[in-house]
């Protein structure tokens, strides 16, 4: 895949800000709140930082890359069509029986995802795995990971921090989507993560913190965790659940609940799609 | 009981031997271990190959998530703790990252059933077998002695998917031979027999043959088949077992619930019913003991073998 621009990057996270409510909307059940605060950082990672061939998804030399927040699948998907993998149509068929676009990553429905998760805390471990074996065939490709907050919680992602580190598995990026909710409510009062940044690096993790839809601080990060040695890297990425359509911003109800038609149509004309085009989509 | 034990190797060991065969042979595969492999046996082969080996320390659920990971990328893994944490602790990761990607792991797990004896009820997998059936695509393995434990191993190293194989802490009596055919997926019919079956695995398939060099005794003809392979189980086996000696016994250390006695009693269902008569453990944690002690607390020699088959052939004429 050439590389986007910054620009180009901020434009095609909005277009697949408009796939998500689309896909969800069309669907009637989903998670629209942690794809959208996670589109931004998919974005920067199919559409610039990543190596890897739509036209090729076996290719060994490809970057990995395993989406352990799972139920965020719709930014993923997203990004799949917008790259070619797969016939953009395809998005609309979410959720349905028979469809490979499964409510959860599902490898045995779609061979190019590395992992299949949903339950959490899994994703992360299986990384490890990828990246090790890159090791044991001296291979340069790089897994890239994103975790949430929520799924913090899970005691694997912990097991699978000081097994990284331990074994100095630097070809491993981590990203956490920091929106600062999980499903019943701020994380802050359901189980608290922080000191975030400390439990980390006192795991012997690098990291870096950024504010998670500044498309050029995304890439500066995601570029820089490359350079790390002899360590694991993480980027705490600092999001805002439901980003981009202003009545789901930090509003956890849209933690698991998909927008109703009408909702669906407000936040497509939020997001700059012209009402053709909404009543367009909406039949197909 | 009459019948002379020659104990062989523990299987845990058939299996830690096997595997330094096999890493010899085979530069693809990998070992992990959750800080038990001085007792599981793969020890050895990380002593071998330390480069293809890693203790993962007291984290089975992450261990399986490495594996997972090692395997989509072309490794065939084994990965080894107890029967009881490996199924218990890592389940959820043996689902949905080894199980539903079919990924190419083979977990080796020691210490099953309760003949691990003295460390108790925490230690003693009963319900191993059950929850490996239960994932989708997994073959589930239980060989009785070292020949076996080396043949399926070696078996398995070759078959692509995921496996569960259960291993056991004391020495095996030897039940087989170098010269013994195995396949996975197909039960060894020890002995022929017109009057009854004893279908076994594990360390029951002695007590099986012990029980039926009793029943001979007393004029009770009695086959003894090793049925190593749980899942797929032999149908073909047990339909023409049925077919020929209209009742059965199976006999094996694990719970009544969800174990070879369940998949055997499920695959008769299915053909012309027979009487089924089960020694295995009822619905109880057991305790810590002797070995043989708790073999013979929980009901689970040949004695009790030798009574099942004579209720069993009792009800053909009901």
């Amino acid at each position: 895949m050439k590389k986007a621009s910054i620009d180009e990057l901020k434009k095609l996270a909005q277009e697949m800000r408009k796939d998500i409510i689309v896909m969800l909307g069309k669907a009637g059940s989903g998670h629209p709140g942690s794809s959208l605060s996670v589109i931004d950082i998919i974005t920067a990672l199919f559409f610039n930082v990543m190596h890897h061939n739509p036209k090729d998804p076996q290719d060994k030399n490809r970057d990995r890359f395993i989406l352990s927040k799972g139920h965020a699948v719709p930014a993923l998907y997203a990004a799949y069509a917008r790259a070619g993998y797969f016939p953009y149509e395809w998005i609309y068929t979410l959720r349905q029986l028979g469809s490979p676009l499964q409510g959860h990553p599902d490898r045995r429905k779609l061979s190019f995802l590395e992992a299949s998760t949903g339950s959490l805390g899994q994703g992360l471990s299986i990384g490890i795995g990828i990246c090790l074996a890159a090791k044991l065939d001296k291979k340069d490709y790089r897994t890239y990971c994103i975790i949430g907050d929520g799924e913090s919680n899970e005691g694997q992602i912990w097991e699978a921090a000081m097994f990284a580190s331990h074994h100095e598995v630097d070809n491993l990026t981590v990203i956490l989507d920091y929106n600062k909710f999980q499903l019943d409510g701020p994380v802050k009062d359901i189980l608290d993560m922080e000191p975030m940044e400390k439990k980390w690096s006192s795991f012997g993790w690098h990291t870096q913190e950024v504010d998670g839809h500044n498309m050029q601080e995304i890439v500066d990060a995601l570029e820089k965790s490359k350079t790390v040695k002899k360590q694991p890297s993480i980027i705490i990425a600092h999001t805002v659940k439901g980003k981009g359509v202003s009545f789901m911003e930090n509003n956890n109800h849209f933690h698991g609940v998909a927008p109703t038609a009408d909702e669906t149509r407000k936040a497509l004309l939020e997001l700059g799609e012209s009402r053709e085009e909404i009543e367009e989509v909406l039949k197909r | 009981m009459s019948l002379e034990k020659r104990l062989g190797a523990a299987t845990r060991d058939a299996y830690g031997k096997a595997l330094v065969e096999l890493g010899k042979k085979n530069p693809n595969i990998v070992v992990l271990d959750a800080d038990l492999s001085k007792s599981t046996k793969t020890e050895a082969f990380g002593k071998e190959f330390p480069d293809r080996f890693i203790n993962c320390g007291i984290i089975e659920a992450n261990m399986v998530g490495v594996a997972s990971g090692l395997a989509i990328s072309g490794k065939t893994v084994f990965a080894s703790s107890f029967a009881c944490f490996m199924m218990c602790k890592s389940y959820d990761q043996l689902r949905m990252a080894v199980a539903n990607p079919k990924a190419d792991v083979k977990i080796v797990a020691s210490h099953g059933g309760i003949s691990v004896g003295e460390d108790g009820a925490s230690q003693q997998a009963i319900e191993d077998i059950a929850l490996a059936t239960s994932l989708p695509d997994f073959t589930v393995l239980l060989p009785s002695d070292e020949y076996c434990a080396k043949a399926l191993v070696m078996q398995a190293a070759l078959t692509p998917g995921p496996f569960y194989m259960r291993t056991g802490r004391p020495k095996a009596p030897i039940v087989h031979s170098e010269n013994t055919k195995f396949e996975i997926g197909k039960g060894v019919l020890i002995k022929d027999g017109k009057d009854i079956t004893l279908i076994a695995n594990g360390l029951l398939v002695f007590e099986a043959l012990s029980a039926a060099d009793t029943l001979q005794k007393q004029g009770i003809n009695a086959a003894v088949i090793d049925m190593h392979t749980i899942k797929p189980i032999d149908t073909a086996l047990i339909k023409q077992q049925c077919d020929k000696t209209g009742a059965i016994v199976v006999a094996e250390e694990h719970s009544i619930w969800g174990g070879l006695g369940t998949t055997v009693s499920r695959t008769v269902s299915l053909l012309k019913p027979v009487p089924i008569e089960y020694v295995a453990i009822e619905d109880v944690y057991a305790e810590s003991g002797k070995p043989e002690e708790l073999m013979i607390a929980y009901r689970l020699t040949a004695e009790h073998i030798v009574e099942a088959a004579k209720k069993a052939i009792q009800r053909k004429q009901l």
